[in-house]
């Protein structure tokens, strides 16, 4: 019982992450109706830009929660900007191609991301600074980490954020408008090229959220480090529903659970494939994922 | 209000409109019949801002708006109805009025106009929080029109609002263009259902394999023969 809570644990903080990357897949998908391969890249960014600007603050020698706060909400900011110059400059100019156009552009973007990422960051991994002094909290005998917590907290707070913003706000109401039907959203006044950069903004951000967070965790970030996690939560986006918000985060955590349980037994050399697993699987038997309606794809 | 001056309007190669030329004046209903492809659609989406005319103009309040990105020209005054209605299914009735609200600044009035699209079409009202995607076809048409009615529009395009509606439901949808007539907003309406509209309308256009073909008051098309003959089932 206690191994089994314990899994849950840690299974959930793992699963945060993904979800919190997944998010921006599905929204991108959303809105554009494409696979945003780069998007695991920009969490990649978010990571090293917590780096720098942790370093800057110098959390190694005094770490704090306000100076971790303030590098997340920092790398968070940096990435949005970084996720609307990528739509403007790379999606834009080819949005009224075919699709396969995109797909394409999604994955030299990856590339430019990843490789580009080792010519100015390098290839050596660098090591994230201590933001918080680990600890450990025991309760009976399961144990969490501080680091953990945090995890599991930024990530439900974002996602409450989220949830408000979708469904609250204007632009919100704008984002869900525009991804059921572009055109007609126009037709409503709406500056749907507004609305797709906010997107890029958003998802980005909570990829660089998910980024800072991992590296709590997991302090060793290199230039490639976006790709397989890019591809979990992608698979995780999938698995609850592309285009479903909701689908995302418990795609996301489901991922992180099983792979943490995969990883607890005697096959824990396969912890990579259980994701990959998960989607082929999902492809033949529900290609719409958990929470996706396959009716509302249009072409 | 609106002139449109030798429209030319192109899918990649397929020429869509020829030179066609109209015109709505203030406070007018007209109407635009034709067989399916005409170019009825073509024609609305070109003025929203839809789609780029290849050359020609299209003058609304005396500027040629051809060309310019469709979410501008709601502000001019310019709202369209679309064909197969377009409501958000995935947002709520409530929401899909905000929409139509979109560019109205203050909520108070947003609120007040919602209510005079409830007492337009009261069925709404009783369906206020439900996701329009559960809407009858008819609901939905009423949504697609009281959403249309949010921005204040000075010219309302609507097309085909009575497709595939129950004679009931198409009733209602025609008063209540008379009603928006009466409250000065001009209308261009694009229908098949060409007996109804044309009892509903002052002036009327034909279109014909993207021409046009004939126009006149709505007495002088509905009393031509051929036009009797082709699209009145005579
Ligand atoms: N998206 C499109 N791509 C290519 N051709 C189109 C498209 N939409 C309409 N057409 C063609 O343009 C012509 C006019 O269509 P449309 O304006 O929709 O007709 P109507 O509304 O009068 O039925 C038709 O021949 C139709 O096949
Ligand atoms: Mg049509």
């Amino acid at each position: 019982m206690e191994t089994f809570l314990q899994q849950l644990i840690n299974g959930f903080s793992l699963g945060a992450i993904y979800a919190l990357i997944a998010l921006g897949y599905t929204m991108v998908y959303g809105v554009l109706r494409l696979i945003n391969f780069a998007h695991g890249d920009v969490y990649m960014l978010g990571a090293f830009a917590g780096y720098f600007i942790a370093n800057a603050l110098e959390l190694d020698a005094n770490p704090s929660i306000f100076g971790t706060i303030v590098v997340t909400i920092g790398s968070m900011g940096i990435c949005a900007c970084i996720g609307v110059l990528i739509e403007r400059f790379a999606y834009r100019p080819v949005r009224s191609h075919s699709r396969l156009t995109s797909l394409i552009t999604a994955i030299g973007v990856s590339l430019l991301l990843e490789y580009g990422g080792q010519v100015v960051f390098g290839a050596t991994p660098r090591f994230f600074p201590q933001m918080i002094r680990s600890r450990t909290y025991a309760f009976g005998g399961v144990q969490i980490t501080n680091q953990s917590l945090l995890i599991i907290i930024v990530a439900v707070v974002v996602m409450f954020g989220l949830e408000f913003v979708v469904h609250r706000t204007k632009i919100g109401k704008a984002m869900r408008a525009t991804s059921f039907n572009l055109s007609v959203a126009k037709l409503m006044g709406i500056n749907t090229d507004f609305v797709i950069a906010f997107t890029f903004a958003l998802g980005s951000a909570l990829a660089a959220a998910g980024g800072v967070m991992v590296a709590l965790a997991i302090p060793r970030i290199d230039p490639l480090m976006g790709l397989m996690t890019g591809l979990k939560a992608f698979v995780a986006a999938v698995l609850g529903g592309i285009g479903s918000i909701p689908g995302a985060m418990v795609g996301g955590v489901l991922i992180g659970l099983m792979e943490t349980w995969l990883g607890a037994t005697a096959y824990s050399t396969y912890r990579d494939a259980v994701a990959f697993s998960v989607l082929i699987l999902i492809l033949l038997f529900r290609p719409a994922g958990i929470m996706g309606t396959a009716t509302t794809e249009k072409v | 209000m609106l002139t449109l001056e030798n429209l030319n309007v192109f899918y990649g190669a397929i020429h869509a409109l020829h030179d066609v030329s109209l015109t709505v004046n203030v406070g007018e209903v007209v109407t635009l019949i034709g067989a399916n492809g005409a170019g009825k659609s073509t024609t609305l989406r070109a003025i929203t801002g839809l789609l780029t005319p290849r050359s020609g103009r299209i003058v609304f309040e005396g500027q040629d708006i051809a060309g310019l990105p469709a979410h501008t020209l709601v502000a001019r005054g310019i709202s369209m109805a679309p064909e197969g209605r377009g409501i958000f299914a995935n947002l709520t009735v409530v929401e899909n009025l905000e929409m139509g609200a979109y560019l109205v600044k203050d909520y108070a009035q947003v609120k007040r106009d919602m209510e005079r699209g409830f007492t337009l079409f009261p069925r709404l009202e009783e369906r206020m929080k439900q996701r329009a995607g559960t809407l009858s076809g008819g609901e939905q048409q009423m949504l697609a029109i009281a959403r249309a009615l949010m921005s204040h529009p000075k010219l309302l395009l609507l097309d085909e609002p009575s497709l595939g509606l129950a004679p009931l439901v198409c009733h209602t949808i025609f008063t209540t263009i008379d009603e928006i007539k009466a409250a000065g907003t001009t209308v261009l309406l694009v229908e098949q259902n060409a007996n109804a509209a044309l009892k509903h309308s002052d002036r009327g256009y034909v279109l014909e394999t993207g021409e046009v073909s004939f126009q006149g008051t709505a007495a002088a098309i509905a009393g031509d023969p051929r036009v009797r003959e082709a699209y009145l089932g005579e």
